[in-house]
């Protein structure tokens, strides 16, 4: 038995001193890194969920006093609030779906071999490499009439009476940031479900073909099962980040007009840095994290009953 | 019989040109509007190119407007913390990936944690600590709230390209008699060269694409970076498109630039996979 604790390394006869610098080697290794995230991300996370509860203004110097749930009373009174839930809902459901749909869909067309596929492929992921606050400044040019084709085009394709601006429409506006987004968002999925397809083995497609299976049944019984997984948390992990995705909104909209694209996430940064309201804004972040939390339950919860029932 | 295969391969291919179309369609015009010259701006209206295309936009961006400025902080801010976070998330990788210890699972929980919630909840409260500290209105402000920021991600990076890198080389280094922190810094280090550039080029472009804390933090036009800049520039002169979109394409260069370098190693990544898999 000495022996093979000797063998297996373990620190049976080394000094004290050793053991000790041994066993504090990871935490050393990891201890600016941690030191970093407590300061500057978990301490004023902790500090923002106490600002709910207090009467925070940067502009008055008396404020600061805790005041208990009266920002939450104001919150649940606030019409722009539940239009800003609203908009979040359609910004962030139409925003996955389009990206999911057509990600998936140039996923599929770049998983075939064809002369030129390196260069389509780094042509069509160049949207993913664009800063997101120019992405959104491009998109608002473009969907200007003074310098942009878009309003144009859809006004010789009679889509528009005249060409105007989508985005001073409150009945449109919302739709230049979702395709702002889609145009941004369409290489992350692309390249996810790019990965995944390519793990699939190539002698499963084979089989299935000798099998006499057709195209549309191999794509059915074969790719969707082996991609499942990758879409399921691949969605959910992207709503949740769209969800909080204000900078395209704020860039080409700032949530107008008439609070028409105002999102949940946009409104608290305009709470904090336009009015400077740094209690109401932290009190509607608390609420969205709730929010947020709860989804992602409901999907993990939601997963376990689809795995128990197989 | 063979119509159909031809008739599906043109549809593939067309297919993969509307893609690449839709792609790269708005940074072309961004880069047709910043060529076109004033006079012809307004009277050629949407033709695909201008009849005469001049450097005039950049001339006066580079020369007669704060941009320069706005460039070289952007580059001071996302360079030094791309460089910051590389080395801090290597030493954190390294302990994920080599070590057992009993802090571990609390580390990897934190860090998971700081990527769920958002983090517009942390706008207010960050001013609130950084504006007695001096450091609002400061690009070391930026750098350390950015850096803070990214650790997790890149973390978690560094820690899969460490993992692909077998453990016998350090063990037998140590064999050897070097310290577990020289065979690291010596040995392993420099295998993992590529995951290092890969670091460097996520967290460049994330901290050169941030864009709320920036506005939040900075409010001079000394320290702006290059989004804050180029807003508030935009709701100044927003007459001047060649101008404002000239700036545009001098902000996509090192983004391009970093994907250009990052474009191969994605693809090989892809296909790696596929080998794997």
């Amino acid at each position: 038995m000495a022996y093979a604790a000797r063998y297996d390394g373990l620190p049976a006869r080394r000094p004290l001193m050793k053991r000790i610098t041994d066993g504090a080697a990871p935490y050393l290794y990891s201890a600016p890194a941690l030191i970093l995230i407590v300061t500057v991300m978990l301490v004023p996370l902790a500090l923002g969920v106490s600002y709910a509860f207090r009467d925070i203004q940067l502009l008055n110097p008396f404020s600061g006093a805790f005041i208990g749930l009266d920002h939450f009373r104001a919150l649940s009174e606030d019409q722009a609030f539940y239009r800003a839930l609203r908009n979040t809902l359609w910004w962030t459901g139409a925003s996955v779906f389009l990206q999911f749909l057509l990600g998936l869909t140039l996923a599929l067309l770049l998983d075939k071999p064809f002369y030129g596929r390196g260069l389509a492929q780094a042509l069509v992921f160049l949207p993913w490499a664009v800063p997101s606050f120019l992405a959104g400044l491009n998109w608002s040019w473009l969907f200007n009439p003074v310098v942009g084709p878009l309003p144009h085009w859809f006004f010789a394709l009679g889509i528009m009476s005249e060409p105007s601006n989508i985005l001073s429409d409150p009945q449109l506006a919302m739709w230049g940031p979702i395709i702002a987004n889609v145009w941004w968002g369409i290489p992350f999925f692309a390249i996810t479900l790019l990965a995944a397809l390519q793990a699939i083995p190539r002698d499963l497609y084979e089989a299935a073909s000798i099998d006499g299976a057709g195209p549309a049944q191999r794509f059915l019984s074969i790719t969707l099962p082996f991609l499942a997984p990758t879409i399921a948390i691949t969605i959910l992990l992207r709503t949740v980040w769209i969800s909080n995705f204000a900078d395209l909104i704020i860039v080409m909209t700032n949530g107008g007009p008439a609070d028409r694209t105002q999102i949940v996430a946009s409104y608290i940064f305009t709470q904090a840095f336009k009015r400077l309201d740094f209690g109401y804004a932290s009190a509607i972040a608390l609420v969205l994290l709730a929010l947020l939390l709860a989804y992602s339950m409901l999907i993990v919860i939601l997963r376990q009953w689809l795995l128990s029932k197989d | 019989m063979r119509a159909k295969p031809i008739l599906l391969v043109t549809a593939h291919r067309l297919a993969i040109l509307a893609y690449i179309a839709f792609a790269l369609f708005p940074l072309y015009w961004l880069l047709k509007v910043a060529v076109t010259p004033n006079d012809l701006l307004y009277s050629e209206g949407i033709r695909l190119w201008p009849s005469r295309a001049s450097l005039e936009h950049f001339d006066f961006v580079l020369r007669h407007s704060a941009f320069p400025v706005f460039f070289r902080n952007s580059l001071i801010v996302s360079g030094s913390t791309a460089v910051i976070v590389t080395i801090l998330a290597s030493l954190s990788g390294y302990a994920l990936s080599r070590f057992n210890f009993r802090g571990k699972y609390w580390l990897v929980a934190l860090m998971l944690l700081t990527q769920m919630f958002p983090l517009v909840m942390l706008v207010a409260p960050i001013f609130k600590i950084l504006s007695p500290l001096g450091l609002t209105n400061s690009l070391t402000g930026l750098v350390i709230v950015y850096t803070a920021f990214n650790v997790p991600f890149a973390t978690f990076l560094m820690q899969s390209f460490f993992d692909g890198i077998p453990k016998d080389l350090e063990e037998a280094a140590m064999i050897d008699g070097a310290t577990q922190f020289v065979a690291f810094r010596q040995i392993i280090l420099p295998l993992t060269l590529p995951g290092i550039a890969a670091t460097l080029g996520f967290v460049f472009t994330a901290a050169w694409s941030e864009l709320l804390f920036s506005l939040m933090l900075i409010s001079g036009n000394y320290q702006a970076t290059f989004p804050v800049g180029l807003l508030s520039f935009v709701s100044k002169f927003s007459v001047d498109f060649g101008q404002m979109m000239a700036a545009g394409v001098l902000a996509l260069i090192p983004a391009c630039l970093f994907f250009l370098l990052i474009q191969r190693y994605l693809v090989q990544g892809l296909t790696a996979g596929a080998v794997k898999g």
